[in-house]
């Protein structure tokens, strides 16, 4: 073990982790380190990918730290690590900051889901766009209100209270799902607005998707939003909800990659969907961005986040419909393969 | 008989002069140069460890301070007031977080004192023993060593146990306080509610998260430290004030309430200080049972939201406009610590002042 390791010729940055890896492995040639920081929403996915590709590439270790989108651009603006992720894209302003240029490459897709807790009810809750906004601004406070009786025909609902629960920490989540609601209702645009935290007119607040999920679970009554591979992995029940054509759509694959064939892509990768059309759509879907430099000082850091991210565009998609997120249509996989060029050394 | 004793009084003066002679001239030195420079050291180390705690006090304070000025410019005393947070508006008021940081902070202390305070005399006023010596008469085991000792150890073991609650992690009280706290509070949440829900302080109902369990939690939190240090502190009162007391006639209550808990007032009432200073600090259990919304209500099953819980929400994903406000948020807090304690130690010093005929 000892003869080979001294053989390694060791890039600067390698961390002692990287070359205990190494040596274990027992292999030959230069070995290397990406770092990276950014969004909690795609993170499951980011980590089976880096992983598996770890285990194809030992040579390559990649460390990817959930921090928060809004940590993610931060970093990656002052150049503090090889990459960002963030589910907001960039905006114009944030963009010129970035000395050495961006290519924001949309990697996978996810929804966020409306998970409830009402005893004694099974079946499926409908909730109409009427009804969900109605809810989170504060103005259906029980479960038996007309307005979302008037969805469900047949089913007795409850006469307890609503109990709304938020993201208490900025997050991408509470981004994607109030610039849906922003673009259903004019009320919620003038009221809370949109952004990684708003100020919500009602409800109590949990940290991270665990504690929203932890705060559903355990109030009677409880509604709240979080991601849907959070919600499928903890068995939360999840609301079926109106999309722009007025059908009640489940949200599984099928559906969630309805919403996103009715997105084009434009060319700077920053595609929106707070409302997707189509009639089988689920109404709340979003990309998330990767963020590369567009040069790189080192060439080898920048030809290995190339191969990571055409691995990460093919074989890596097989991965995320099991962990709740949506394989990128073909479109835009060919879209941001041509993109991936950008990058140089 | 004569000769043993003799030979004995001959042989030890010698060996204590010998011993005597020998001894004094190895301890009788003056302080080698090695010494002077050890304590010199030792000293000048001490004192600039002591000055450096308060440097970095200091460093915190104008680093803060420097990174809020903007916002301290921009919004004023309005800040305080201000009973919205809107980073997208770039509207920031935290009249709401003090509110819950005081309120969920007073309630802890107010359960915590009268726990940690029982709990403090129960375990220095031979409560246990009384009580186990009483059963071992009984069975006639009260003169064997092994039980007599029993008290004592179950006392200590109780005060481990005690302190051990300060070892557990905050984020693991959180996770307590939503899966078991909530559950149990809910039920009779509900009956207060429904039945004294014309009492402001039962005015709404539990929405899971908020001022009573964050508080429970927070009791169970300070509980350690002021059962620990009162404890201390009746454990230190002079036993002559306790016998006086009995020798006068006083019962056992009364002598405690009436002679004990008066003298050992200073550390009690100094615990008191301290636990509330861990109860304002507190972040991560009150962030997660807190429930973090915007709201100033008297009633303790609303939500609230606390100055600790909403820089650690906020700051991981705030733009510069918000963490300049976020500095000045814990800034504030900061003073209010200060403040306390000042308030802590004044009161001390005058309840200081009051006994010192006692010692």
């Amino acid at each position: 073990m000892g003869s080979k390791r001294s053989g390694f010729l060791l890039m600067p940055g390698t961390t002692l982790c990287a070359v205990l890896l190494l040596a274990s492995s027992a292999l030959g040639g230069g070995n290397i380190t990406l770092q990276g920081t950014g969004a909690t929403f795609p993170a499951p996915f980011y980590q089976r990918w880096f992983s598996e590709y770890h285990k194809l590439h030992p040579e390559v270790q990649i460390n990817y730290q959930a921090l928060g989108s809004g940590a993610g651009v931060k970093q990656f603006t002052d150049g503090l690590v090889d990459f960002g992720a963030s589910d907001a894209a960039m905006t114009d302003d944030e963009i010129k900051q970035v000395k050495d240029g961006v290519v924001m490459l949309p990697m996978t897709a996810g929804s966020v889901v409306l998970g409830y807790n009402l005893p004694g009810f099974t079946g499926d809750l409908r909730l109409s766009r009427e009804a969900y906004i109605g809810i989170f601004l504060g103005k259906i406070t029980a479960w038996n209100d007309p307005k979302i009786a008037a969805a469900n025909p047949g089913v007795t609902l409850p006469a307890t209270k609503i109990t709304v629960v938020e993201r208490s920490d900025g997050s991408g989540t509470t981004y994607v799902f109030t610039n849906h609601l922003s673009a259903i209702s004019d009320e919620w645009k003038a009221g809370p607005g949109v952004g990684k935290s708003v100020n919500w007119p009602v409800g109590v607040s949990g940290k991270g998707n665990a504690g929203v999920t932890a705060l559903i679970k355990q109030t009677p009554g409880a509604v709240g939003y979080v991601e849907y591979g959070y919600a499928k992995e903890t068995k939360v029940p999840m609301a079926v909800l109106q999309n722009k054509s007025g059908n009640y759509v489940k949200v599984d694959l099928a559906s969630e990659q309805a919403a996103l064939a009715g997105v084009a892509m434009p060319a700077d990768m920053r595609a929106w969907a707070p409302d997707p059309g189509g009639a089988d759509a689920y109404p709340i879907v979003t990309y998330t961005w990767l963020l590369c430099y567009k040069k790189y000082a080192k060439p080898e850091v920048a030809e290995t986040l190339k191969a990571i991210i055409r691995y990460g565009l093919t074989d890596a998609q097989n991965f995320s419909a099991a962990l709740g997120y949506i394989p990128l249509p073909a479109a835009v996989v060919a879209a941001v393969t041509k993109a991936v060029e950008q990058i140089t050394p | 008989m004569v000769s043993v004793p003799s030979t004995s009084v001959d042989s030890n003066p010698a060996l204590l002069d010998e011993d005597g002679v020998i001894e004094s001239a190895s301890i009788a030195q003056p302080p080698s140069a090695f010494d002077v420079a050890a304590d010199r050291a030792f000293r000048g180390a001490a004192l600039g460890l002591a000055w450096g705690v308060v440097l970095i006090v200091c460093l915190v304070v104008v680093k803060v301070q420097s990174v809020a000025l903007p916002a301290i410019h921009a919004y004023g005393a309005g800040f305080i007031s201000g009973t919205v947070w809107d980073a997208n508006r770039a509207i920031f008021g935290i009249l709401p977080q003090i509110f819950g940081t005081l309120y969920t902070s007073i309630i802890g202390l107010i359960i915590g004192t009268i726990f940690g305070v029982a709990i403090a005399i129960f375990l220095s006023e031979g409560f246990l023993a009384s009580f186990i010596d009483g059963g071992l008469k009984m069975v006639g085991y009260a003169d064997n060593p092994w039980f007599g000792s029993l008290p004592t150890r179950i006392e200590a073991l109780l005060k481990i146990t005690l302190e051990l609650l300060a070892a557990i992690p905050s984020v693991v009280y959180g996770l307590w306080g939503i899966f078991v706290v909530i559950p149990l509070v809910r039920p009779w949440a509900d009956w207060l509610n429904a039945h004294l829900g014309w009492i402001p302080l039962f005015g709404t109902s539990l929405s899971g998260p908020g001022i009573l369990p964050a508080s429970l939690v927070l009791a169970i939190m300070v509980l350690p430290t002021i059962s620990a240090i009162s404890r201390d502190a009746l454990v230190a009162v002079p036993p002559k004030l306790r016998e006086a007391a009995m020798g006068l006639g006083a019962t056992r209550w009364e002598a405690i309430l009436g002679v004990i808990l008066p003298a050992a007032a200073t550390g009690i009432f100094g615990s008191i200080i301290l636990g509330f200073g861990r109860a304002l600090g507190e972040t991560i259990a009150l962030a997660m049972l807190a429930g973090n919304a915007n709201v100033i209500s008297w009633s303790i099953f609303s939500p609230c939201s606390t100055l600790a819980a909403l820089l650690a929400n906020h700051f991981p994903e705030a733009g510069a406009v918000e963490v300049g406000a976020l500095m000045y948020a814990a800034l504030i807090l900061l003073a209010i610590t200060l403040l306390v304690n000042i308030v802590g130690a004044v009161i001390l010093q005058r309840a200081e002042a009051g006994l010192r005929g006692l010692r």
